[in-house]
């Protein structure tokens, strides 16, 4: 799969502050990204630095294989950061316009991208009379003007309504769906688990977690076991190879596996034993409860 | 250069203070050709200030672009906040992302200040020239185009002003405080030549040697003052103390090259500072 962009071993010290600690990622077409972390984990300031904003003090980026500089790079990128930025006495035509000179296109996009965010009908409203939320979703339609190979979205979110949260996730969906590789960067998890395929976890600008959406839920599956009599059921699990630990709560056992284990195997195994379950349940920690560990931990 | 022309032109255009203010400017530069009509008695004597040589070839192209770089400052209030918007808006941190170099970026806010000190010379040179013909008292070719390297020291003159305000712009981020600083600067270099008079040198010559290198004092040195050069002054000089004193008024290279090398400093430490800061 072709990559998009690489970053590898980055850091970033604001003064004594250290932002980001040898942060390195590679995204590949196709995929939506998530990076979680709570506030101040420097999750802007990596994009910041891949989007030309900050400056590095080490490491390397490299954008569509290194073959172009960044900024000719970030023409083909559609990135909105924290909060949308655009010139408040223009109209919101008018901003999409000075983009277009900016990244090399014709205005031939402007309608379509203003269709898709629902703001066709306030196109020639100043910026300034927009909402929080019209701002934000004039964001992603000039952040979508020149088709992007990537969408990079910062909190995109963030302050928003209840109504606002809902239309920016359909719109993300949309594109997701279109094939858009996106980037997204959020301290709300179920947002993240919600459109993400991959996930990046920094805390304290450090990476604690790098892989799947998936990979990161199966790593703590659980079961829930219950039967007749709790003490056989749990000399019983004791003896099963890859259960790690056991514990009780509630008259339940609470079993947590080393690898990978499934509930019909569990099943059997407990069977053989003349053990018979009343109840049974596989679970996976939330993508909440694994972030809260995750970044508790250390 | 035409992309980065086109994007600021419609920044600076859609704004409506900023093209109030240009527009200003230009009707305001027109107004010299009122002092035209101006009339007045005095001993009984009715004076008309365009009949007194004050619009001679080449006398001329000296008191007006004089008189003009006066007005400067409504050109250096748009150029000011036409950067230091940038860092209000967030809009600066918007355009990097969406694809403009930080080199590109100082490059179109200097083809603009270019762009308007060109402007403004080819007004002044047309307006002297329409002015010039009418009451001029000389109207040969040799005459009318003599003189001109005052256009040149006028161009030359403007570009480092609005070079040292977009520096300002840059390194201050806020209009009002950029303007502001501009001003403590102004009155810094009259206390830098206040010092050196008192403590350093013994005439004020001498001094005027050293400040002639300071910014704001070097733009200035360009284009002299031009009323005592006026043939009526002098005349009535004549009268008051027996003589003139020699005065030189004229355009020099090495004046032009100051000016032309702190344009440069400028610049370059625009784009400087907006390598090395994070937004």
């Amino acid at each position: 799969m072709e990559t998009i962009l690489k970053i590898e071993n980055l850091y970033k010290n604001f003064g004594l502050v250290k932002a980001v600690k040898n942060v390195s990622l590679e995204i590949k077409k196709g995929n939506v990204y998530g990076i979680l972390g709570p506030n101040g984990s420097g999750k802007s300031t990596t994009l910041g630095i891949v989007l030309n904003v900050v400056n590095k003090t080490s490491g390397s980026y490299s954008w569509f294989g290194g073959q172009m500089e960044t900024h000719e790079a970030l023409k083909k990128v559609g990135a909105i950061i924290e909060r949308p930025n655009f010139y408040p006495y223009m109209t919101a035509e008018q901003n999409l316009q000075l983009v277009c000179k900016i990244k090399g296109t014709n205005y031939s996009k402007i309608q379509e991208k203003l269709e898709i965010v629902g703001l066709l009908d306030r196109k020639d409203s100043k910026f300034r009379t927009f909402s929080l939320g019209m701002k934000q979703r004039l964001a992603i339609a000039s952040a979508l003007l020149n088709d992007p190979e990537i969408l990079i979205l910062d909190e995109p979110t963030n302050g928003l309504d209840p109504q606002g949260i809902r239309q920016i996730r359909d719109i993300i969906k949309t594109i997701a769906s279109h094939g858009t590789t996106i980037l997204l960067a959020s301290h709300l998890l179920d947002e993240v688990e919600k459109v993400c395929s991959h996930v990046l976890v920094l805390r304290k600008g450090e990476i604690l977690y790098s892989g799947t959406v998936d990979g990161m839920n199966s790593q703590d599956g659980f079961f829930e076991l219950q039967a007749e009599n709790l003490q056989e059921l749990k000399n019983a699990l004791a003896q099963h190879p890859s259960i790690d630990k056991i514990e009780e709560e509630e008259g339940r056992l609470i079993a947590y596996p080393k690898g990978s284990v499934n509930a019909s195997e569990l099943n059997k195994f407990l069977i053989e034993r003349n053990i018979f379950l009343s109840h049974l349940v596989k679970r996976k920690h939330s993508l909440e409860e694994q972030f809260l560990q995750l970044t508790n931990n250390k | 250069m035409k992309r980065l022309l086109s994007i600021e032109l419609q920044k600076i255009w859609q704004n409506k203070a900023s093209r109030v203010l240009t527009l200003t400017y230009f009707v305001l530069l027109s107004f010299i050709a009122l002092i035209a009509s101006i009339n007045f008695s005095f001993l009984g004597i009715n004076f008309r200030i365009a009949d007194q040589g004050i619009f001679n070839f080449p006398y001329i192209w000296h008191f007006n672009t004089y008189v003009a770089s006066i007005l400067k400052f409504f050109l250096a209030v748009v150029i000011v906040s036409m950067m230091a918007n940038e860092y209000t808006y967030g809009t600066l941190k918007q355009n990097l992302i969406d694809g403009l170099s930080k080199n590109e970026f100082i490059k179109s806010k200097l083809i603009t200040v270019i762009l308007f000190a060109l402007g403004s010379t080819i007004f002044v040179f047309i307006m002297s020239m329409i002015l010039g013909l009418c009451f001029s008292s000389y109207d040969e070719a040799g005459i009318i185009f003599s003189d001109l390297e005052y256009l040149l020291a006028y161009f030359v003159k403007l570009v480092a002003f609005f070079s040292f305000c977009l520096f300002l712009g840059i390194l201050v981020k806020r209009s009002a405080f950029a303007l502001g600083f501009l001003l403590v600067w102004f009155f810094f270099e009259g206390i830098i030549f206040g010092l050196l008079r008192w403590l350093v040198f013994s005439s004020t010559e001498q001094v005027q040697k050293v400040t002639a290198f300071l910014p704001l004092e070097s733009m200035s040195n360009l284009i002299k003052e031009p009323i005592t050069r006026f043939q009526a002054y002098k005349a009535i000089e004549n009268q008051v103390s027996g003589g003139v004193a020699p005065k030189d008024y004229s355009v020099h290279w090495y004046e032009i090259l100051i000016v032309v090398v702190w344009t440069v400093i400028f610049m370059l430490m625009s784009y400087k500072i907006l390598k090395k800061r994070d937004l």
